[in-house]
């Protein structure tokens, strides 16, 4: 329902010169419709950018967590990096799982670590965490960005950067141990429709070792309603060790995939509604067929 | 740039009125300026004129049309519910604005261009905001405060009256929280108090404007023909604890994440500015796209961080020089003496003052009203009532008096008597 409520960001037709669709009349002052070239320039005594992402603090996750559990704990081996363009925007489109999922920093961190141009990645997240008291002071901090369609929209063909979108949302994230794997609903496609609209290409990415690294093995609804999370799962380290257990991941192996780019590169895709839920579907079917074969070769859980 | 405006201010006497009054008086292409409020202007002007309406506008259509006013800029809205009452606020803002655009439709309206001061709560803050507001994004949310209430409204009988009058250039501006030095709002407030307290696990992002820049904005707008929506705010968008560092206080978890509303009001009872507009905004922050105005050919003069930094210094310095400067105060008599008054000399005043630009040639001239009765309320007075009030004028006048009712009502024993006067005044002045 909230979708609809929604407000969509459809970008101003460049062809007509600044017209909207409030009914402005072409301007009579020069009017610059490209509006890339006015995006705020950076500061460069300021720590945080206008997303509210810090460096200081992502620098800090990285050298206490990230750095420590890519090596040492998930031991990360990453295949098709090459597939992340070095510039321009891109959408990362990834299977999603764990708790607390720790899919989302690792391929940040693959990123970083392996890529020729490494380059910030932008993780969007559910509204939800934008409204928890201290998750929302942290979220942002460290490069979530809520999924609003404006904010993909913006980062992706505005400010040209890389964007991670997890269409199955938090279905993904609270399905349990026994369906791991097995990708959820994507969304309606909302996420191919903002990419078309910024013209920006769609890189798949299947991670496979977070199912293992947070199992979830039920929920416990009543601990939900207490404290008004999205979901408080029983997982082997929550909720008895308390709300760090969130963080007790088991050490599976790690394996990032990143496929070949989808390329949108004619204006207009994204008002064709059936080729965006045939797109959807084909980023669906090729994630999960890829998933399936790194199973397939994958010998043991927690070595590879 | 063409012809030179006549512009109308609403709210003279509100802070943008006043400055944008000034920024105005120094614009040599805007040739009159009318200023119209209920209550008596807060700054010294030079040339804008001060009409006393009532709140609701009533008579505004009068003035619009006598002055044939061709840009009225409506900078009156109340948009913090901490200066105004509620009950007041409402009526300013709707139904003070619906007669506003009363008094400028029309077919037969003199008005070719409508600045409407706007803000940024017309969006609102929710949980699940856009990061950026972009001028045609709707409001997600009905809103939930008054005052959001009240400039949903007026901007929603704005943008009939742009529909009804398809001439009229109506442009929008949308401002973000402003701070500056001079502006009094419930941010800068927050800000004042020995720490900059915040809500309990959240950091919200903060976007402001400066007050110069809001002031060039609405200048802007009359200036060049914008027609739409626009938002005004600085480049930048800040973490409200990146405020309170530049500011040199410490960020403070005052008030719960949950039953904010409640502690809020108690806070408020001991004197702490947390408006309930202001709650949700402490909570989910708000940032606002500004490339739409930047494309328009306007250039900010400040970002958010140095409109923030700006407001530090000012805060350092404003113990020491607290009570040094007088404020204004209006005095009818002595506006009329500086304005009117044949004894004044111009240039004199103008070097004194330096408001005026001295650059090209002799002062700009003053363009006389149209052709009105050097007397107020003559077309009430009977014939006797003029006839009595004649030796009191002076030749010139007399002149002009006997000009407008010879062309008026033609009362032959109103025009003898002038006659006989000036003759009497004539034969006197003979040696």
């Amino acid at each position: 329902m909230a979708e609809r409520e929604r407000t969509s960001l459809r970008p101003e037709r460049e062809a007509n010169g600044g017209r909207s669709h409030n009914g402005e009349r072409n301007l009579p002052v020069p009017f610059d419709a490209d509006l890339r070239r006015h995006l705020p320039g950076v500061e460069p005594d300021r720590q945080l950018d206008d997303w509210g992402r810090s460096e200081r603090v992502e620098g800090a996750m990285d050298k206490l967590l990230y750095d420590f559990m890519y090596r040492y704990w998930f031991r990360v081996e990453v295949e098709g990096i090459e597939n992340i363009p070095a510039s321009g925007g891109a959408m990362l489109v990834s299977n999603h799982s764990g708790a607390l999922p720790p899919d989302a920093p690792m391929i940040a961190k693959a990123i970083k670590e392996e890529h020729p141009h490494p380059r910030p990645l932008h993780i969007t997240i559910e509204h939800f965490f934008k409204g928890y008291p201290g998750f929302s002071m942290l979220v942002s901090k460290i490069g979530c960005v809520p999924a609003h369609p404006a904010n993909v929209h913006r980062l992706l063909y505005d400010e040209g950067q890389l964007v991670l979108v997890f269409p199955e949302g938090r279905k993904g994230t609270e399905k349990l141990y026994k369906n791991r794997y097995r990708l959820r609903r994507f969304g309606r496609g909302g996420f191919v429709e903002a990419a078309m609209r910024a013209r920006a290409p769609i890189v798949p990415v299947c991670v496979v070792g977070a199912e293992e690294a947070a199992p979830i093995f039920a929920h416990l609804s009543p601990l939900q309603k207490l404290t008004g999370l999205i979901y408080a799962p029983l997982t082997p380290t929550f909720p008895h060790f308390g709300l760090l257990g969130m963080l007790g991941y088991l050490p599976a192996k790690f394996k990032i995939r990143f496929l070949e780019p989808i390329k949108f590169d004619q204006p207009g895709l994204d008002e064709d509604k059936s080729l965006v839920q045939t797109v959807a579907h084909d980023i669906r079917a090729q994630i999960q067929e890829n998933l399936f074969d790194m199973l397939e070769q994958r010998n043991s859980v927690w070595f590879g | 740039m063409s012809t030179p405006k006549r512009v109308l201010v609403t709210g003279l006497s509100t802070y943008w009125g006043g400055r944008l009054a000034e920024s105005l008086e120094a614009d040599e292409n805007v040739e009159v300026i009318i200023g119209v409020d209920s209550v008596d202007p807060t700054r010294e002007l030079e040339r804008t004129e001060f009409v006393r309406v009532g709140t609701q506008h009533a008579l505004l259509r009068r003035i619009v049309d006598a002055a044939e006013i061709d840009t009225v800029v409506d900078a009156r809205l109340v948009v913090d519910s901490a200066t105004t009452a509620p009950r007041l606020a409402h009526e300013n803002n709707v139904i003070g604005t619906m007669n506003i655009l009363a008094a400028c439709s029309g077919p037969e309206s003199t008005v070719r261009k409508l600045v409407f001061k706007s803000s940024a709560h017309f969006y609102g803050t929710e949980q699940d905001d856009p990061a950026f507001f972009t001028e045609q994004m709707g409001r997600p949310h009905a809103p939930t405060t008054p005052i959001e209430r009240d400039i949903v409204d007026a901007e929603a009988a704005v943008a009939e009256f742009a529909e009804q009058n398809p001439n009229t250039v109506v442009s929008v501006l949308r401002c973000t929280n402003v701070l500056g030095p001079d502006v009094r709002t419930s941010h800068r407030d927050l800000f004042s108090l020995p720490v900059v307290p915040m809500i309990l696990g959240f950091d919200p992002r903060y976007q402001f404007v400066h007050e110069d820049d809001v002031v060039g904005a609405l200048h802007h707008a009359v200036k060049e023909d914008v027609p739409g929506i626009y938002n005004v705010a600085a480049d930048g968008v800040l973490a409200l604890s990146e405020v309170a560092g530049l500011l040199g206080k410490t960020y403070v978890p005052l008030l719960p994440p949950w039953g904010t509303g409640l502690a809020a009001a108690l806070a408020r009872r001991i004197g702490m500015p947390v408006p309930p507009e202001m709650l949700s905004q402490l909570r989910f922050g708000r940032g606002i796209d500004n490339r739409k105005l930047k494309a328009t050919g306007f250039q900010y003069r400040y970002t958010t961080r140095e409109a923030v930094i700006r407001l530090r210094e000012h805060m350092r310095l404003d113990p020491i020089l607290r009570g040094v400067k007088e404020p204004y105060q209006y005095e009818r008599e002595v506006e009329d003496f500086l304005r009117w008054s044949p004894n004044v000399r111009r240039s004199a005043t103008d070097e004194a003052t330096g408001h005026r630009p001295q650059a090209t040639g002799p002062a700009p001239v003053r363009v006389p009203e149209p052709a009105g009765p050097p007397v107020e309320h003559y077309d009430d007075l009977e014939a006797e009532e003029v006839i009595s009030l004649l030796g009191s004028l002076e030749a010139g006048d007399l002149g002009a008096l006997r000009d407008y009712e010879a062309a008026g009502k033609g009362r032959d024993s109103v025009v003898a008597a002038i006659d006989a006067v000036l003759a009497r005044r004539a034969a006197a002045s003979r040696p």
